[in-house]
């Protein structure tokens, strides 16, 4: 008999698309949370193989701090365009206007936390009852017992202790009025799995995930970028240095790192060699030993 | 460049570890992750600076995967936890389940979706109630692969006859047992390395491989079902665009078998008859497409045809019945299953309404009695049921068939996950 086999990204494909049409089919009004970084690129392109040739069948959304690279804004609505998807912003900005988030104080400040209570308004408001999500389980601890559909009470909140147990591939996504669910359809990806991807698939990415020239100083660890959101403290200067981005998000907490890669194959070969993980650069995991797991139960993302 | 490309070719093997607390199990994770250079230094460092702060004398591994607050201030694992390493010969997915409570609960997931499970056994305490109920819950879920795992060789001093006693034990118990393809035996010291990647040098009367490298080198071909073609559509496809005007897709993951163009199929549960027309995919049209693939399929003929129906061969069609008789492992610790139960049913891509017909026996998965006359199952508990759905199902046995032998029960009130089934 012919032997039937199938590589490790084509099992993830199969089960990431699997994933991504039970959430069409089992939710009324699903969105996919889109930020521009790699993992939700390699999501949607995903979602796009899913369906096709049909469109997506949900929105993209966007929680955007208004802390924004410009590359990633700019291969947003490029990307948004190309996939043919429409596209919902929900703006962390509107939201400290309101009154509903208040911005943090002092020189560390940073809208990350902020991004929670602008995602439930935007889930609220536009009654969205799934939010697919590219959040990976090696990518931290607490991320590490998360289920694909992960259930949220009516408050948005996660409660690691009482998930709901997944068999096979059977998803159960049945809920009561007012909760919803996040979907992560990567779940089983690893940093790794997605680079290679995105180099089999050819997916092109934002500039900023290759090495390039830019003014960045270090604060407690992190290399971070000079922006217009940024103030510097004392003993802070800027250098201009060749580096790129590992993760791509809000440009007041996400580090850029040393590095000359700037393709693919190379970033491949320094993901290989790393030895620090990718989060390593992000400093809103750096407050506490739980701080994403204290996040997650408030409802990040 | 060859590296990189090398990646590309990889395959897959899901693993789920069992085994109690002090067994040494997240030690042995650690030390595969950490040999492995899984780990990376942030996380190590993270763990260095907890395992002082707890007054933990070595690093605590454990630490590694125990990630949520509760289970780091209590020294327990409280869900089953994914990680994930690669090798250059292959990519690894365990799911890491502990002991506590809701522990048949939680091996009985993570092994849903495992290749080989290794189960541990502490080599001071020998083949133990426990492992055996491991053993079981191995067999049921039809993991085809074991790996019986004699930790801590260190504290019996690397005696020959400890390892040949329990590897003895363990087969006596297992002959018992179904299903259970092939088991392999290794002594090791989880805590110093020894056997787990690199070869023991204090044990030189053991002629086997260390565990990672039947890890890299187990033959896990046969896990998917390629003989009997089934086809659960998940979501019709229709564009509605100029383009695509008349295109009518079935979008689905090849749930058993091989689907070509032009292959004779089967429509359940109308029963109509049609071919394949193309199996579609986003990168253009495949000749054949076969499980765990995701793809499209259109059909020759328009028919009627929705989530939840089957795409299947007219001379190879599984059962169809609103009767069925499965084995169920009860999850819920706050309800029990009601002998004139009705639950809500999950199986493939269909979901239908379900009572309990009859409850035949309970197992005590200790020493693998028959318990009878007890209906009412509670957190854990494994037994033979009959249920009665409100529509047809279209099933093999598990045995046959994990993908279309296996369904979930769910209490339409809590709307949890009460049960799983794997129907015989």
């Amino acid at each position: 008999m012919q032997s039937y086999t199938t590589t490790h990204l084509k099992q993830l494909e199969a089960e990431a698309i699997f994933v991504l049409r039970e959430t069409a089919a089992q939710f009324e009004k699903p969105a996919m949370l889109f930020s521009g970084g790699k993992d939700s690129i390699v999501m949607a392109h995903l979602a796009r193989k899913a369906f096709f040739p049909a469109r997506l069948p949900f929105p993209l959304v966007h929680i955007d701090t208004g802390h924004n690279f410009e590359e990633t804004m700019t291969y947003r609505d490029w990307f948004v365009e190309d996939v043919g998807a429409r596209l919902v912003v929900g703006s962390v900005q509107a939201s400290i206007d309101k009154g509903t988030a208040v911005e943090e104080k002092g020189p560390t400040a940073s809208r990350n936390r902020l991004q929670t209570v602008t995602l439930l308004e935007t889930i609220e408001e536009h009654g969205f009852d799934a939010a697919l999500g590219g959040g990976r389980r090696d990518e931290e601890k607490a991320r590490a017992k998360e289920r694909f559909f992960s259930h949220r009470d009516e408050f948005g909140q996660w409660d690691p202790k009482n998930q709901r147990p997944e068999l096979w591939n059977i998803f159960n996504g049945r809920k009561h009025h007012g909760e919803h669910f996040r979907v992560f359809p990567l779940s089983n990806w690893t940093e790794m799995d997605v680079w290679q991807y995105i180099k089999q698939e050819e997916i092109p990415l934002p500039s900023l995930y290759f090495a390039h020239e830019r003014d960045v100083f270090d604060r407690a660890g992190t290399l971070l970028a000079m922006t217009d959101f940024i103030t510097l403290q004392n003993g802070e200067s800027p250098r201009k240095i060749q580096v790129r981005f590992r993760t791509i998000g809000d440009a007041t907490c996400t580090g850029a790192v040393l590095s000359g890669a700037d393709t693919v194959d190379k970033i491949i070969e320094e993901v290989a060699a790393a030895r620090q993980t990718e989060r390593g650069t992000r400093a809103d995991d750096r407050r506490s030993e739980t701080a994403m797991e204290d996040r997650k139960k408030e409802g990040y993302f | 460049m060859s590296e990189t490309q090398g990646y590309l070719d990889m395959d897959l093997l899901r693993f789920t570890t069992a085994g109690s607390v002090d067994d040494g199990k997240s030690t042995l994770i650690g030390r595969l992750l950490y040999d492995s250079k899984a780990i990376f230094e942030d996380q190590l460092e993270a763990v260095e600076r907890s395992s002082i702060q707890r007054g933990d004398e070595n690093i605590n591994l454990a630490l590694l995967t125990d990630g949520l607050r509760a289970e780091r201030e209590q020294g327990i694992t409280i869900d089953v936890a994914y990680r994930y390493f690669a090798t250059p010969r292959r990519k690894f997915i365990i799911a890491d389940t502990p002991g506590h409570i809701q522990y048949t609960r939680n091996m009985v997931t993570g092994a849903s979706t495992a290749n080989l499970a290794i189960i541990l056994v502490d080599a001071r305490h020998g083949v133990i109630e426990q492992t055996c109920r491991h053993a079981f819950i191995a067999s049921l879920l039809r993991i085809q692969h074991i790996v019986v795992a004699v930790n801590k060789m260190d504290l019996v001093d690397w005696q020959e006859d400890v390892f040949r006693r329990i590897k003895h034990d363990f087969e006596q118990f297992a002959s018992r047992l179904e299903n259970l393809v092939e088991v392999t035996f290794i002594p090791m010291s989880a805590l110093n390395g020894d056997n787990v990647v690199d070869k023991s040098k204090n044990m030189p009367w053991y002629m086997g491989p260390p565990l990672l490298y039947h890890l890299e080198t187990v033959y896990i071909g046969a896990q998917e079902n390629h003989v009997d073609p089934r086809f659960p559509v998940q979501w019709v496809i229709r564009p509605q665009s100029d383009k695509y005007h008349d295109f009518r897709g079935y979008a689905g993951r090849v749930a058993g078998g091989v689907f070509k163009k032009g292959d004779d199929v089967t429509i359940l549960p109308s029963g109509f008859s049609t071919k394949v027309k193309e199996v579609v995919t986003y990168e253009g049209p495949l000749e054949e497409v076969f499980a765990p693939l995701s793809v499209t399929l259109t059909l020759e003929d328009e028919i009627d045809i929705s989530r939840g129906d089957m795409i299947v061969k007219p001379h190879n069609q599984p059962h169809v019945s609103q009767d069925i008789d499965a084995m169920i492992c009860w999850f819920s610790d706050s309800t029990k299953l009601h002998p004139k139960g009705k639950y809500v049913l999950r199986h493939t891509t269909k979901e239908v309404k379900a009572v309990v017909q009859e409850v035949r026996y309970k197992v005590n998965i200790n020493n693998l009695h028959k318990i009878e006359g007890d209906p009412n199952f509670s957190l854990n508990e494994i037994g033979r049921i009959s249920l009665r759905t409100s529509s047809p199902l279209f099933f093999d046995s598990y045995r046959r068939n994990r993908n279309t032998g296996s369904f979930i029960l769910i209490d339409a009130g809590s709307n949890e996950t009460v049960a799983a089934g794997m129907i015989l």
